[in-house]
């Protein structure tokens, strides 16, 4: 993953080969000194913690408070239900299929880890070689939490909870783990950082694999499963501003951990990506909010909110390779973009995107892979070098976003009519009416 | 005058509140309400221990009609809310002595 695997890999055979003319076996890349180092392993176990803050509970509120109250519940069980069940598939094969090599494909990883077998505290060269292999699955394990549970907010009160389980279960099979592996695999095909790479493109923290993938994923299920009950009729509004404005606080919070981790050291890139991120966030927060505030005459929390997370998806991508300049742009097309694709082509279109998973996430995911190639900068990166060089980095991610959106449409589009067969999308539309809480996890949001 | 005033299930409010629409009804009060009748209640467990619901959410609606359209609207209500099941609800119609508009001071069915 990132710029640091690649360098890192590189000194790892450059000591094995010094090694190897004192002439130790050849297995002498094994035997180089793989030290933890504490400084780095403290920030990672920090941002791992905090990129599961960002689901549990901040991604549930912010999504729980903008759903009406009789369905408040439904979305919290979502996310609980995601977090377990993507960790035991991540135990099972997951980790396996994203980050083993064992096939030798850039598609998928391999089978060496399943189980997490030998996955402990001794450093992965491969990816980070300084911070315990443990450290590093749980960190990535975190994003694989996240993204499916970014999908629930396209289908929010209106998917039983027996089809978002199996759905779940199978996209990540069928397209994250795959994804993953692609983009942040060392032999992946669309890991620029890998020579033999067919796509060269660049994504620090998950853009693609993260935000496209889920917000793509999103569209399709909202088209296939259809409106909400009243959809165009009723005020289907959020029932708790404040809940979802506590969600958003979580989420930004949490985000440092997301980006600034993804440095997988606590060196000057997690510095650059901690910084960029606060610029783009808090820029396309209030470029939101103003833009609200001249069009419409008001400056909503909900305006806000969706600047801040807009800004956070955007920047994601890009956190450790542009410069400050680029973040504060990446900010205002943040908000300005995602802005209009709620509020205009949502409403042209006529799709029932309940929480904006696809506005924001998908829109801002497309759009932060593209900015990536363009304001990709060397001098905020040196590791960007080659890359900026070599021009077209740009055209190598749009590369990555043709197939990042065709693996996540063809996936869902599959997945969802197998998910449609056997359990069925929908409940029925007493029980949709009744809501969600009550009928499928028998409990009351708020007893008043 | 008369008060019509149902007792149905919350969630087919929006098709009787249309079905009403389409016949020409203006205004109603809608309540959020629970009870019982030959529905009772049923027993639950949560985290082991039993208890028993015995008022079940419903949804009143509550309508002043001049007497020639009685019929008609309690036709549309007990048309739209019918499930079938047990638990549809009960529509009650009773006389109204007086209406009187606030804002005009309108008098009888002028001000319903």
């Amino acid at each position: 993953m990132k710029s640091r695997s690649a360098k890192t890999l590189r000194t790892i055979l450059a000591a094995a080969a010094g090694v190897s003319l004192f002439s130790l076996p050849a297995w002498a890349e094994e035997a180089a000194p793989l030290t933890v180092d504490s400084g780095n392993n403290a920030w990672l176990m920090t941002s791992t913690a905090l990129v599961l803050f960002m689901t549990l509970p901040g991604l549930a509120l912010f999504y729980g408070g903008l759903v009406r109250s009789k369905n408040v519940l439904s979305v919290l069980a979502q996310c609980l239900g995601i977090a377990g069940l993507v960790t035991l598939l991540w135990w099972g094969v997951g980790y396996s299929l994203a980050f083993g090599s064992s096939f030798g494909s850039g598609l998928v990883g391999g089978t060496e880890f399943m189980t997490l077998k030998g996955v402990a505290g001794v450093p992965n060269p491969t990816y980070s070689a300084t911070i315990p292999h443990a450290t590093f699955s749980m960190f990535q394990l975190m994003f694989a939490i996240i993204t499916p549970a970014l999908i629930v907010g396209a289908v929010a009160e209106r998917m039983k909870f027996s089809a978002v389980m199996l759905f779940v279960g199978l996209w990540m099979l069928i397209v994250y783990f795959p994804m993953a592996h692609m983009v942040w695999g060392s032999n992946g095909f669309m890991n620029g950082w890998s020579a033999d790479s067919t796509i060269k493109a660049i994504d620090f923290a998950g853009g693609t694999v993260v935000h496209m993938a889920s917000g793509w994923s999103a569209l399709v299920l909202c088209l296939m499963i259809g409106p909400r009950v009243g959809f165009g009729k009723e005020k289907l509004a959020p029932h708790s501003m404040v809940l979802c404005m506590v969600g958003t606080g979580m989420l930004w919070v949490g985000w440092y951990g997301f980006n600034a981790g993804s440095a997988l050291a606590a060196d000057g890139l997690a510095s650059l990506a901690f910084m960029n991120t606060t610029l783009a966030a808090a820029t396309a927060a209030f470029v939101w909010g103003m833009l609200e505030k001249m069009l419409r005459g008001h400056a909503s929390i909900l305006g806000f909110c969706s600047g801040v997370v807009g800004g956070l998806v955007v920047i994601t991508p890009a956190a450790a390779f542009v410069s400050t300049s680029g973040a504060v742009i990446i900010g205002v097309f943040a908000a300005v973009v995602p802005y209009f694709a709620v509020t205009w082509l949502k409403a042209k279109l006529k799709y029932d995107d309940a929480l904006d998973a696809f506005g924001v996430h998908g829109v801002g995911g497309t759009l932060g892979a593209l900015l990536t190639g363009i304001l990709a900068s060397k001098e905020a990166n040196p590791a960007l070098t080659d890359m900026v060089d070599r021009g077209g980095l740009w055209l190598e991610q749009v590369k990555a976003m043709g197939v990042t959106i065709v693996v996540a449409v063809v996936g869902t589009l599959l997945i969802g009519l197998l998910v449609k067969a056997i359990v069925g999308l929908r409940p029925t539309s007493e029980v949709e009416r009744q809501g969600l809480d009550i009928s499928e996890h028998g409990e009351e949001g708020y007893m008043l | 005058m008369k008060l019509i005033i149902a007792i149905i299930k919350p969630f087919k409010l929006e098709e009787v509140k249309e079905a009403l629409s389409e016949i020409g009804i203006e205004g109603m009060t809608v309540t959020e309400v629970k009870g019982f009748g030959r529905q009772k209640g049923h027993t639950e467990i949560y985290r082991g221990s039993e208890y028993t619901v015995d008022f079940l959410p419903k949804v009143k609606l509550e309508i002043v009609v001049p007497d020639e359209l009685v019929a008609k609207t309690a036709e549309a209500i007990v048309k739209s809310a019918k499930t079938g099941k047990i638990g549809d609800g009960k529509v009650f119609v009773v006389p109204v002595e007086e209406a009187i508009r606030i804002r005009t001071d309108e008098r009888g069915e002028a001000a319903v």
